[in-house]
């Protein structure tokens, strides 16, 4: 099995005035080529974080630290701006949260997609154009030639977000990422595009980096899972192993949480507390304040260890 | 887009009828003029005379119908000092002003918004904090000691420049402009400078400002990741969205130059239109004070119709078909 992408404990950080924030604190993962891993957590967690990473996008004051991000015999986190930018849109492409943001209000659909085309490859404007129609029909949006002409207020918000995935497509990328991009859209148009993304990555073999805060997205989308936690990573595994049988108790909790998972008429449950502070994270296991299983030796911080065969947890005490 | 058109002509025609009952009733209102225009010693026959022959005897409302019905056939009065039609002075006049209004806007935009991109781009350079602490000075200096400033150091003590007039002209379109030739060109300067200084702060900090905003959207997020260069994102994705408050704001700067640039024009003596309206109310000269008013009040509502005409240039979020 080829791998995409193998990112080596990343350590992203930011310098602020009040202290440095550690958002991403030695992540590790791999995605192999053709598949969906789901990276998920809670606001805060560190997934948009990691995500801007791969794409070499993060602003001052943060900066990749540590850790290595391999992709095609390549480490990212070492590659200068124009190197990356030759990768960005091309070879990687991004995906945002909220569809209504992420497209120009004053360019006409046409203008921004040709210049995505025309920035990673020498064809002629009309080619480019060609192109684009057929990256919008591929994500189901009709009359395509007339809809280049439009401007992104003219589109509905699920239809922008087409858009937006028609605009990451054109080069066939190896790796999208995607940083929420159905949480802004109703359910019913959630369903669609996750369809439509499945099928899409499916047959062009591009491997995506799913990143959400909804469990019920990643059980139908994702082959592999990554829970995490205060910039780390703290548990990964084949998503329906992780689903059925959690190991880490942040995991458990996040699984317990889900509405449809509680008892009608009893009260909804919740992980206790709150998520840390970035500026000052609790000595030993990040998870420890807020864990039912917390014990003497979580104050040493544990490592992300094979806890199962193909399941690896970032836990002293797993649920075993 | 016609129909938007028709609509806003009725709205100006309707902003001009009450402003001319305004600047009317107002000008109305203040001082007499023929104790300004007849000598002290003048006798009683001359002074009703005199009153009559300027149309002071009538009571107000017919003054004000007669001052309609002249101005819709496109007479506004003759100065009671000049003895001219008073469109005709301000008409006289206002090529010396339009130019030095436009050199100074043109200035603006032309230094103002490179610097203010730049500082909006790198806001914690070395060379950003210098720019934005310069735009202070430029918005806190007073018009008049900054004119006064220049001459001292660029007429009389470096003598590169001319101090004081419009210096040669040359027509075009029937008229007379400094720009045109080399000696009105280096008498325009100065001026124009001095009127800019305020400008170009102001376009600085608004382009600053946008560029800060809109460099966090996530379009131009986006637009990074899509692998464009740094240069298509500044100046396509960022730019276009941040000419919409700076073409606001120099409209209306324009416009407001061109009513009260009198402070410069009195320092360098340029025979605009501010030097000929200040005259005016010293002596109380109402047709010159009601037309100059007239013209100032049609020239914003065109300004402000070509600047949102502009919008909908640059924003095709702003439907002018849809609202007025």
């Amino acid at each position: 099995m080829s791998l995409t992408l193998e990112v080596r404990d990343l350590r992203t950080h930011f310098f602020t005035r009040a202290g440095v924030v550690k958002a991403v604190d030695g992540v590790s993962f791999t995605v192999a080529r053709g598949k969906v891993l789901g990276l998920v957590g809670e606001s805060g967690s560190g997934k948009t974080v990691t995500g801007f990473s791969i794409l070499g996008m993060v602003d001052a004051p943060g900066r990749i630290t540590g850790g290595s991000i391999w992709f095609q015999g390549r480490d990212l986190a070492n590659l200068s701006e124009e190197e990356m930018r030759h990768l960005r849109g091309n070879r990687i492409a991004m995906i945002f949260q909220d569809p209504m943001m992420t497209l120009n209000p004053v360019l006409r659909i046409d203008t921004q997609m040709i210049e995505t085309v025309q920035a990673h490859e020498k064809v002629s404007r009309e080619e480019a154009r060609q192109r684009s129609r057929d990256a919008l029909g591929m994500v189901g949006i009709g009359s395509p030639d007339e809809r280049l002409k439009s401007y992104p207020h003219q589109f509905s918000g699920g239809m922008r977000q087409r858009v937006a995935i028609a605009i990451a497509l054109l080069h066939r990328p190896d790796l999208i990422v995607a940083d929420e991009p159905t949480t802004a859209l109703d359910v019913t148009i959630q369903g669609q595009i996750l369809a439509e993304v499945q099928k899409l990555a499916a047959n062009t073999g591009t491997s995506l980096i799913w990143i959400t805060h909804d469990l019920s997205v990643v059980a139908g989308l994702a082959d592999d899972i990554a829970v995490m936690y205060a910039g780390r990573v703290v548990e990964h595994g084949l998503v329906e192993e992780v689903l059925d049988r959690p190991l880490h108790p942040y995991t458990h909790g996040l699984i317990g949480s889900v509405p449809s998972r509680n008892k009608r008429g009893e009260p909804l449950r919740q992980i206790p507390g709150m998520t840390p502070s970035m500026l000052a994270l609790p000595q030993g296991c990040a998870f420890r304040a807020r864990c039912p299983r917390a014990g003497e030796e979580c104050l040493i911080e544990p490592e992300l260890r094979t806890i199962l065969p193909g399941r690896e947890a970032r836990c002293h005490r797993p649920h075993l | 887009m016609s129909l938007y058109l028709l609509r806003r002509l009725i709205q100006a025609i309707g902003v001009m009828a009450v402003m001319s009952l305004i600047v009317f009733l107002g000008v109305f209102a203040i001082g007499d003029p023929v104790e300004m225009l007849i000598s002290p010693d003048a006798d009683q026959i001359e002074r009703e005379r005199a009153v009559i022959a300027l149309g002071l005897d009538k009571p107000l409302w017919m003054q004000y119908l007669l001052f309609l019905s002249n101005a819709l056939s496109g007479d506004l009065g003759r100065s009671f000092v000049f003895n001219e039609p008073a469109l005709q002075l301000i008409m006289g006049r206002m090529p010396a002003t339009l130019e030095l209004a436009l050199g100074a806007t043109f200035m603006a935009i032309i230094i103002g918004l490179p610097l203010g991109l730049y500082a909006g781009l790198r806001p914690n350079g070395a060379t950003s904090k210098a720019i934005m602490a310069v735009s202070i000075l430029g918005f806190s200096l007073p018009t008049f000691w900054v004119g006064l400033m220049l001459i001292m150091v660029f007429a009389v003590q470096l003598g590169w420049l001319p101090s004081s007039g419009r210096g040669e002209t040359a027509m075009l379109f029937g008229v007379p402009w400094s720009f045109l030739t080399w000696d009105g060109l280096t008498h325009l300067i100065m001026p124009a400078t001095n009127l800019a200084l305020f400008k170009i702060s102001l376009v600085i900090r608004l382009t600053r400002a946008g560029v800060r905003e809109t460099m966090l959207m996530d379009y131009v997020k986006f637009a990074r990741a899509k692998g464009l260069s740094p240069s298509r994102v500044t100046f396509v994705h960022v730019f276009k969205n941040i000419l919409i408050p700076v073409v606001t704001v120099v409209g209306l700067e324009l416009g407001s130059t061109i009513a009260f640039s009198v402070v410069t024009e009195s320092v360098f003596a340029w025979p605009g239109m501010g030097k000929l309206i200040i005259d005016s109310i010293n002596v109380l000269d109402r047709p010159v004070i009601v037309a100059y008013l007239m013209t100032i009040v049609l020239m914003f509502i065109t300004i402000n119709l070509i600047v949102d005409l502009t919008y909908s240039f640059l924003d095709p979020r702003v439907r002018l078909e849809a609202k007025g």
